[in-house]
């Protein structure tokens, strides 16, 4: 077995790299932690699709918010949910929708 | 109206009882200096550097972007490298992203739990931006906001609300007026307003075309 020389520039560190990508289909996870999430409590359990990736991961807010920072980089992504998906009374025509940010650990992958 | 012009209301006293919220930050803030965590300096140089951001930042970087089409794409591309060429540093971790408003999309932002504001380019943000009557509808039910602020969106229009919840603040790029042509980027930056860059509202039309209508 012969060992090969990563020469290609820093590998990132685990759970570093995205693991959705821009048009997979997801929902936002339904659950209710006790504290301070910057996950608004409106679309927790809504489907949505992944828009794109912001770069670069960033820490886990929830966690630095509790003192712990270290080794806990993950991605955001833009999330795009249709209006009519949250409120089912809306109004508005049907191509109307919200975006927003949200960190990796609320992400769960969907069956398209 | 005031006969006496000595007869006013005095300014609000300064030796008015400190609330908890001041008195944590206050403990906080001196043992933090206390504690040659930060230099007594540090605090006071952060709020001149907040206040010296105005709407007429984003105003520039709008108006570059009507001008330069490939000022626009690096903009749209990565916001805060886009702004931080113009010279408008960000002081904090957060990015940038630009929305463009076109004939087929109408961008609104708003933050539903708090305040983010993209603060490096526009300041401070307007009060009615951090109130909850704002924060719940922009989410809820945008078009009729979007009408009480004298915008009306064609239900041909896509209306697209982006939500700032954590490292990311948003800006909008509004459509530029037509009877533009020919404008300098000083005259252009002067139709853009703060509202237009959160999206409430669309860029100013010059007064020109107003009188031709």
């Amino acid at each position: 077995m012969t060992l090969e020389l990563h020469t290609a520039g820093p590998l990132p560190a685990e759970h570093e790299a995205p693991i959705f990508s821009a048009g997979e289909a997801i929902t936002v996870k339904k659950r209710f932690p006790i504290g301070h999430f910057r996950v608004p409590n409106f679309i927790r359990g809504r489907h949505g699709i992944v828009e794109s990736v912001i770069d670069p991961a960033a820490v886990d807010n929830e966690e630095e918010g509790f003192g712990r920072n270290a080794g806990s980089k993950r991605h955001y992504y833009r999330i795009a949910i249709p209006m009519t998906e949250l409120w089912p009374e809306y109004s508005g025509p049907p191509q109307d929708g919200l975006r927003i940010e949200v960190f990796e650990t609320w992400l769960e992958r969907r069956p398209a | 109206m005031n006969q006496n012009p000595h007869d006013h209301t005095p300014a609000p006293d300064c030796q008015a009882s400190a609330g908890y919220y001041e008195l944590m930050e206050i403990a906080v803030r001196e043992l933090l200096v206390e504690k040659q965590l930060i230099g007594p300096g540090e605090i006071r140089r952060q709020i001149e550097v907040l206040d010296s951001r105005t709407p007429a930042l984003g105003a520039k970087v709008v108006a570059r972007a009507w001008t330069d089409s490939a000022f626009r794409a690096r903009l749209l591309a990565n916001g805060r490298k886009a702004c931080e060429e113009m010279g408008i540093s960000f002081y904090d971790d957060t990015q940038l992203i630009v929305l463009e408003n076109t004939d087929r999309v109408h961008n609104l932002i708003v933050c539903t739990l708090c305040s983010c504001y993209p603060r490096p380019v526009l300041g401070l943000p307007p009060d009615w931006y951090k109130l909850k009557p704002y924060r719940a509808r922009a989410v809820r039910e945008p078009r009729r906001l979007l009408a009480e602020f004298g915008t009306v969106i064609p239900d041909d229009v896509e209306v697209r609300v982006s939500d700032s919840t954590a490292m990311v603040r948003y800006l909008v790029l509004p459509e530029r007026p037509s009877g533009t042509d020919g404008m300098s980027e000083e005259e252009l930056a002067a139709l853009v307003t703060r509202d237009a860059m959160i999206g409430v509202v669309k860029a100013s039309v010059p007064e020109k075309t107003m009188e031709d209508k």
